[in-house]
């Protein structure tokens, strides 16, 4: 392509931009043991969590930054952030969404993220199955900076002993499951911002679906960062008992702001004997203007554990904005003839810049793993792929299939690809393919002579590209994939 | 009425000219046949004709259906019914070829007024197309081209342009590496959709594919430019004598 037909193409503004006028309460910026144990105390939390907390505290201190990623940016001040930050309203925490506060609602719909039950229903799903009742809707956590502030139908899940609610809400009724599972699959010492993160985390969602039940709907959160100068260190942690299936979709937006603001968070993932979780990302933190202003960093450890035999853990994501991301979500294949999956989209535009991949750790006998990862670069996006497959010695008949394809839009964007492979046994199988390409100006010319416009063509273009990722989302997701992916390359044809 | 009318067309690529004053008429409901040796400039006036991006006019004027046809963007021409058949159709991954036809209906429809095709409509419309072009009814499932044999790449056109029902088509060396069964198929496409309306420029570089397309008028290509035209008879006399004579006679390369 043409630079102009890039240019034309990948332009187009942030639709999540705006900022909520809500009453917020904020605690002073600065990182120190007061701070931890003032979000403590403001969560009511038990000892042994502060415990935790400060632990992971004391250790991070004597980290420093990793500097492995390929992304450049300014040193963070871990001073000048607010560590917690919450809607006044929380103070008297809503018993039921009729309590929550208005202009948080309209800020969901806004989004397009039903809060209330009957309208999940009939918005979403009824869109697509002609509606319908009974328990086929998505349960939506919604988490606004710091707080969640509203899980949906929570009492259709816990009928079938389903545990879906707020982190903070888990630790006050099921301490036995968040103690018993919390830091197991990312210790508090795995890496910087992890160790930062279980210091100071403050909401996310907790999920804990029992043995042999199939969760009969998708469930999902939405973060939301909106106060200024915050950053934002969600916790969730998700447990599929044996046999157990569960569907899990987070999404992600924020204000558009100059300042650069901090998401650092942990996901754990534990799957027992025959459990299945699927776990997929749309992440479209505000990515920075066209300049390079502003935008989200995107530092975030995700890791799931195959815990049992015939476990699947599967990831699939779909990254679009922050300024800058740093994610590798991972699986450790422990037991025998667990299989773990991990498909990626992600783009960079503009300013962006993306080192993102997985990890699969091959422990069990005849674990599977797979590995599909569609990089797109335009304006002056940097992109890169890094991946590590290990099997271990004991790991025998194990087997991987990595495919790295990348898409350039451009002369100014770069696209990278690091793949990391350890085989310590002489009975696995590992398979790794690239690609880089181009969009070919004969692909584009083809499907403008056949009257399709040039945006039109490039995002054709750019969906069939990502196609083997997209068709791993949930239907409804899947649709907003791809109109994120079109939104995220208005202005960028090349 | 005339459908194309081409005067003292100049055309660079990469800063070369490879049309060099090229004067062509097509009337409505004709079928012209352009042929030449390699090098003459035959793809150079398919793509400068459909608006490929560094294909540039830098003198001369192209009239369409009365309208100046070089103002005109890439899928503007498309959309005014001007079709090209490529020789090379490009593979487009993971974008299913029903998929991208509807898109392209679609457009087209819109760009003239005309309200979209919904789902039921526009399997109809296939059904109905898929009776005069043969066509495997699965590669409309699989991904644009990909995959496709030579010969079911051209058939893929030949269906594209039966669904898109041009005003003028453009074939481009669409015989090139065919065998005589996909000939014939895209032959028999290409008649169905002969009418009083319609135009087709065939552009070829045998005279093989003029056994099953039948002309009613034959240009030779050299040089750039138009250097001799006449009835069917023309393409069996460049069939047996070749195109040197006639580089001889116009003294041009």
């Amino acid at each position: 392509m043409s630079n102009e037909q890039i240019e034309r193409v990948t332009k187009k503004e942030y639709e999540w931009g705006f900022v909520t006028p809500i009453d917020s309460d904020i605690i002073p910026k600065g990182l120190n043991e007061e701070v931890i144990r003032m979000i403590s105390t403001k969560k009511q939390e038990p000892d042994w969590l502060l415990d935790y907390r400060l632990k992971a505290f004391r250790h991070w201190l004597g980290l420093t930054e990793p500097v492995w990623p390929k992304v450049h940016y300014p040193p963070v001040d871990f001073q000048e952030i607010s560590y917690y930050a919450a809607p006044k309203t929380d103070k008297d925490r809503p018993k039921s969404l009729d309590e929550v506060d208005p202009e948080l609602l309209a800020t969901y719909e806004k989004l397009g993220i039903p809060l209330h039950e009957r309208a999940a229903l009939a918005g979403v799903v009824g869109a697509e199955s002609g509606g319908g009742e009974g328990l086929s809707g998505i349960a939506v956590d919604a988490v606004f900076d710091s707080v969640s502030v509203a899980t949906t139908y929570k009492d259709k899940l816990s009928a079938l002993g389903i545990v879906f609610c707020s982190f903070s809400e888990a630790v006050k009724e099921h301490p036995e499951l968040v103690r018993k599972y919390l830091g197991t699959v990312v210790p508090h010492t795995d890496n910087f911002y992890a160790a930062l993160n279980a210091a100071v985390f403050s909401d996310g969602s907790f999920v804990y679906v029992p043995k042999g039940v199939r969760c009969p709907m998708e469930l999902s959160t939405y973060f939301r960062i909106n106060a200024s100068g915050t950053g934002q260190f969600e916790r969730t942690l998700l447990v599929a008992d044996e046999g157990a299936y569960v569907s899990y979709l987070e999404g992600c937006t924020a204000p558009q702001r100059d300042e650069n603001q901090l998401h650092a968070a942990v996901v754990e993932l534990i799957a027992m004997e025959r459990a299945e979780i699927k776990y997929s990302t749309v992440q479209n933190w505000y990515p920075g203007d066209a300049e390079g202003r502003g935008g989200i960093y995107n530092f975030v450890t995700k890791r799931g554990l195959c815990a049992g035999a015939r476990s699947k853990i599967s990831w699939t994501q779909v990254e679009t904005g922050s300024a800058i991301t740093w994610k590798y979500p991972s699986c450790v294949l422990k037991g025998d003839d667990s299989v773990g999956e991990f498909y990626s989209v992600a783009l960079t535009n503009n300013f962006q810049q993306a080192d993102t991949g997985t990890k699969m750790i091959h422990l069990g006998k005849r674990t599977k793993s797979t590995i599909v990862s569609k990089g797109i670069s335009a304006g002056r996006g940097q992109n890169s792929y890094r991946g590590l497959v290990r099997i271990a010695r004991q790991a025998e008949g194990a087997r991987n299939y990595s495919q790295c394809d990348s898409l350039l839009m451009g002369p100014d964007c770069g696209a990278h690809t690091f793949p990391y492979i350890e085989v310590k046994n002489t009975s696995s199988q590992v398979e790794h393919e690239a690609t880089t390409s181009k969009i070919s100006e004969d692909q584009l010319f083809y499907l403008r002579q056949r009257g399709i416009s040039e945006e039109d063509a490039v995002n054709m273009i750019v969906n069939g590209f990502c196609k083997e990722v997209f068709r791993e989302l949930p239907m409804e997701f899947a649709v907003e994939a791809q109109k994120l992916l079109e939104v995220s390359l208005e202005g960028a044809v090349g | 009425m005339s459908m194309l009318k081409i005067e003292n067309l100049h055309a660079t690529v990469a800063g070369k000219e490879i049309l060099k004053g090229l004067d062509l008429e097509v009337k409505a409901g004709e079928v012209h046949a352009i042929m030449g040796p390699n090098g003459s400039g035959k793809s150079t006036l398919s793509y400068l004709l459909s608006g490929r991006d560094g294909y540039e006019a830098t003198a001369g004027r192209v009239s369409y259906q009365g309208k100046d046809l070089l103002a005109m963007n890439t899928e503007e021409r498309a959309a005014e019914g001007l079709f090209l058949a490529f020789q090379y159709p490009v593979a487009i991954p993971g974008v299913n070829n029903m998929y991208f036809l509807k898109a392209a209906v679609n457009a087209q429809r819109k760009h003239r007024g005309q309200p979209e095709l919904d789902a039921v409509e526009f399997m109809a419309l296939v059904d109905e197309k898929l009776r005069l072009v043969d066509l495997k009814r699965e590669l409309l499932s699989r991904a644009v081209n990909d995959g496709f044999s030579g010969g079911e790449k051209k058939r893929n056109e030949i269906f594209q342009m039966a669904m898109l029902e041009p005003k003028l088509a453009i074939l481009d060396e669409t015989d090139s590496g065919l065998d005589i069964d996909a000939l014939k198929a895209v032959a028999d496409g290409v008649n169905a959709l002969r009418s009083p309306e319609r135009s087709s420029l065939v552009i070829t570089h045998y005279q093989r594919l003029l056994d099953y397309i039948v002309p009613d008028r034959v240009h030779v290509l050299v040089g750039g430019r138009i250097v001799k035209s006449g009835d069917k008879s023309l393409a069996l006399e460049l069939e047996e004598r070749g195109y040197g004579w006639i580089e001889k006679e116009v003294g041009a390369v």
